[in-house]
């Protein structure tokens, strides 16, 4: 999605087409000049690049320290405040069992996060991997890792997760990281794939083979970093998915299991008591959201740095 | 056409296959459906012997799997563990959830596409970014939570709408579960009919179109949205299949007895008959509806042609 908040671009853009033709008819030399340098300065004129970007900086450092803004065990509950609203040095109220809801909201966000960053290296890491070799290779490689990935694409995600997870028994994020690796890399591996069949017919890269260049060093030094832009972009968005996913697998009971702090596991309990206790649904509810919105406007603010058939 | 629809369906048996395989590898070698059948209790070994050997589970899990597919070509689906076919467990929940799919796929339709082109044709107004920023925010809030939200206001508070549906699920009680449902790909419809106008308005067939001189009304409909619309049909076609699997949520919120209801109750039970048979058929969706997408384009797009 081109420019949001921000409409300048178009019109530079349109205005430059008019006036230098030379410009936009060499774009492949534009972009090869400094796609990162270029890339990064456009970011940083993006207000929701900021934003988003603070934001997943302050979940991150709640993720890892999370005592530094709430001082209690999410674990220590008090059946005698179970569903109570809000009291001095509990702004979010109790939940059922009792227990904080604003620690509980806080630990929350570590076992999204991991999931969310773990899936996306994970899945970023073998997608690519085996999408570049399919491109790169082609022939018998590309014709076996396309219908493997058609395959698992074949399985809705949700569905296959539910199956999955309810036969493994894991509920730790070990387990929920590797499911949703193991249906989450195709998606990658499709972007991958294609970029890297588009890099490997550029003349540059005919260049380097003819020049006697070997795969490896084809592979590294220039299928790769032209091959990069597409599956960053991808990569970014489908981490606030995951970090979705997961809630919604820990809600229907397959994720993350109790004693696990999830705002999926949270949020699944407080949806039996939604008329006699809003607030428990509300705040674990809102972390989750502002959590995927965070990671989905970087994802998006990247995506309008890095593709320059948008600019 | 007739070479080009023969080659896909060749295509499709061996990722059918592979898929269902994978499901029936999950169910049948991961899980073990008949301790399941004898809930918290160890089973009495002679007993459980005699149930493998009945449910041809003795076999190796590639025999069982040709066996499975073998009854099913011949309409068995088998029995759940409950007593029921499954296939009259299908009779009664497909129609349920084609319903709510077909809800929500309207719902994609009118709205998505309407805030699509409004904000195609109006980018870096004040609408588009407003619009834009609601996708976003759409986007991010999952299924789960909109639909007990909307199912506290419109159905507990406003009691606009019943907060959960009845077995036989008339159409208008599915409105408030199919909006739920399709939020978040409405918002993805919006995004995508966007960022397509907006290219196409600078197509030259447009100014062309507007050069003729015919009035703005038809440009946009009979050229604009013609164009702009093939990614648009890629992606309703292809979430077909998401939203019938996506609405094991949504049908657990409103209680709805669909597939994803059925699909729920036996994967919590180990259920596998239930749960290989109805997986078997979205999974069949699924292609079907890539397919006729496939097909779809050459129909949007006369430059396309099959061979």
């Amino acid at each position: 999605m081109p420019e949001l908040t921000d409409p300048k671009p178009l019109t530079e853009a349109t205005v430059a087409g008019v006036a230098v033709p030379a410009a936009p008819a060499d774009p492949q030399r534009e972009k090869a000049r400094s796609l990162a340098g270029d890339a990064w300065r456009d970011l940083r004129r993006k207000p929701m690049f900021y934003i988003s970007g603070l934001l997943i900086l302050f979940l991150i450092v709640i993720a890892i320290w999370p005592s530094a803004i709430a001082s209690g065990n999410p674990l220590a509950c008090d059946l005698a405040k179970s569903q109570m609203g809000p009291t001095g040095g509990h702004p979010f109220g109790f939940d059922t069992q009792g227990c904080d809801v604003y620690t509980r909201t806080v630990y929350g966000a570590r076992d999204s996060v991991a999931v969310g960053i773990l899936t996306t290296l994970g899945a970023t890491v073998l997608g690519s991997l085996l999408g570049g070799l399919a491109g790169f290779f082609g022939g018998i490689w590309d014709s076996l890792i396309s219908m493997v990935s058609n395959i698992f694409f074949g399985i809705p995600i949700l569905l296959g997760g539910v199956v999955f997870l309810s036969v493994v028994k894991g509920g730790s994020v070990a387990t929920v990281t590797l499911f949703m690796v193991l249906l989450g890399w195709p998606q990658i591996a499709r972007i991958a794939r294609g970029a890297v069949i588009t890099a490997k017919q550029q003349d540059y890269v005919q260049a380097a083979r003819a020049l006697g260049a070997g795969n490896t060093r084809m592979l590294l030094r220039h299928i790769l970093p032209n091959a990069l832009a597409p599956i960053i972009v991808v990569s970014t968005i489908a981490l606030g998915t995951y970090i979705s996913l997961e809630a919604t697998l820990s809600f229907l009971g397959v994720g993350l299991k109790p004693p696990a702090v999830s705002w999926g596991i949270d949020i699944s309990q407080a949806s039996n008591q939604i008329r006699n206790a809003p607030h428990m649904l509300l705040w674990p509810a809102g972390a989750l959201s502002i959590t995927v919105l965070a990671f989905i406007m970087l994802g998006d603010a990247v995506r309008d740095a890095l593709d320059p058939k948008l600019r | 056409m007739g070479r080009y629809v023969i080659r896909r369906l060749l295509q499709m048996i061996p990722v059918f296959i592979g898929s269902t395989f994978l499901i029936f590898f999950m169910v049948y070698a991961l899980g073990d459906p008949v301790a399941a059948l004898f809930g918290d209790r160890a089973p009495d070994p002679a007993t459980a012997a005699q149930i493998r050997h009945d449910l041809y589970l003795d076999h190796s899990l590639p025999a069982q799997y040709v066996h499975y597919m073998g009854n099913l070509f011949k309409g068995d689906f088998g029995v759940a563990f409950n007593g029921q076919s499954v296939l009259q467990l299908m009779g009664d929940a497909f129609p349920v959830t084609i319903r709510l799919t077909i809800v929500a796929i309207v719902f994609e339709i009118i709205i998505g596409i309407s805030l699509g082109v409004l904000t195609g044709m109006k980018r870096g107004k004040p609408v588009d970014t407003g619009v834009l920023l609601l996708t976003l925010v759409v986007i991010s809030i999952p299924t789960f939570v909109t639909g007990y939200v909307l199912q506290y206001v419109f159905g507990v508070q406003l009691k606009w709408t019943a907060p959960s549906v009845s077995p036989s699920a008339p159409l208008n009680e599915l409105i408030l579960p199919g909006l739920v449902l399709a939020l978040v790909s409405l918002a993805y419809v919006t995004r995508l009919t966007r960022t397509s106008i907006a290219e196409n308005t600078r197509g030259d067939y447009v100014r062309t179109a507007v050069a003729k001189g015919l009035p703005r009304r038809r440009v946009i409909i009979r050229h604009l949205l013609r164009n702009s619309l093939i990614p648009v049909v890629t992606f309703i076609g292809t979430d077909i299949g998401a939203l019938m699997g996506g609405a094991i949520v949504t049908e657990r919120i409103f209680n709805i007895h669909g597939v994803g209801y059925n699909l729920y109750q036996g994967i919590l039970r180990n259920n596998a008959p239930t749960v290989v048979g109805f997986v078997t058929i979205l999974v069949l969706v699924f292609l079907i509806a890539n397919l006729l997408v496939d097909l779809l384009y050459a129909v949007l797009d006369p430059r396309i042609r099959y061979a």
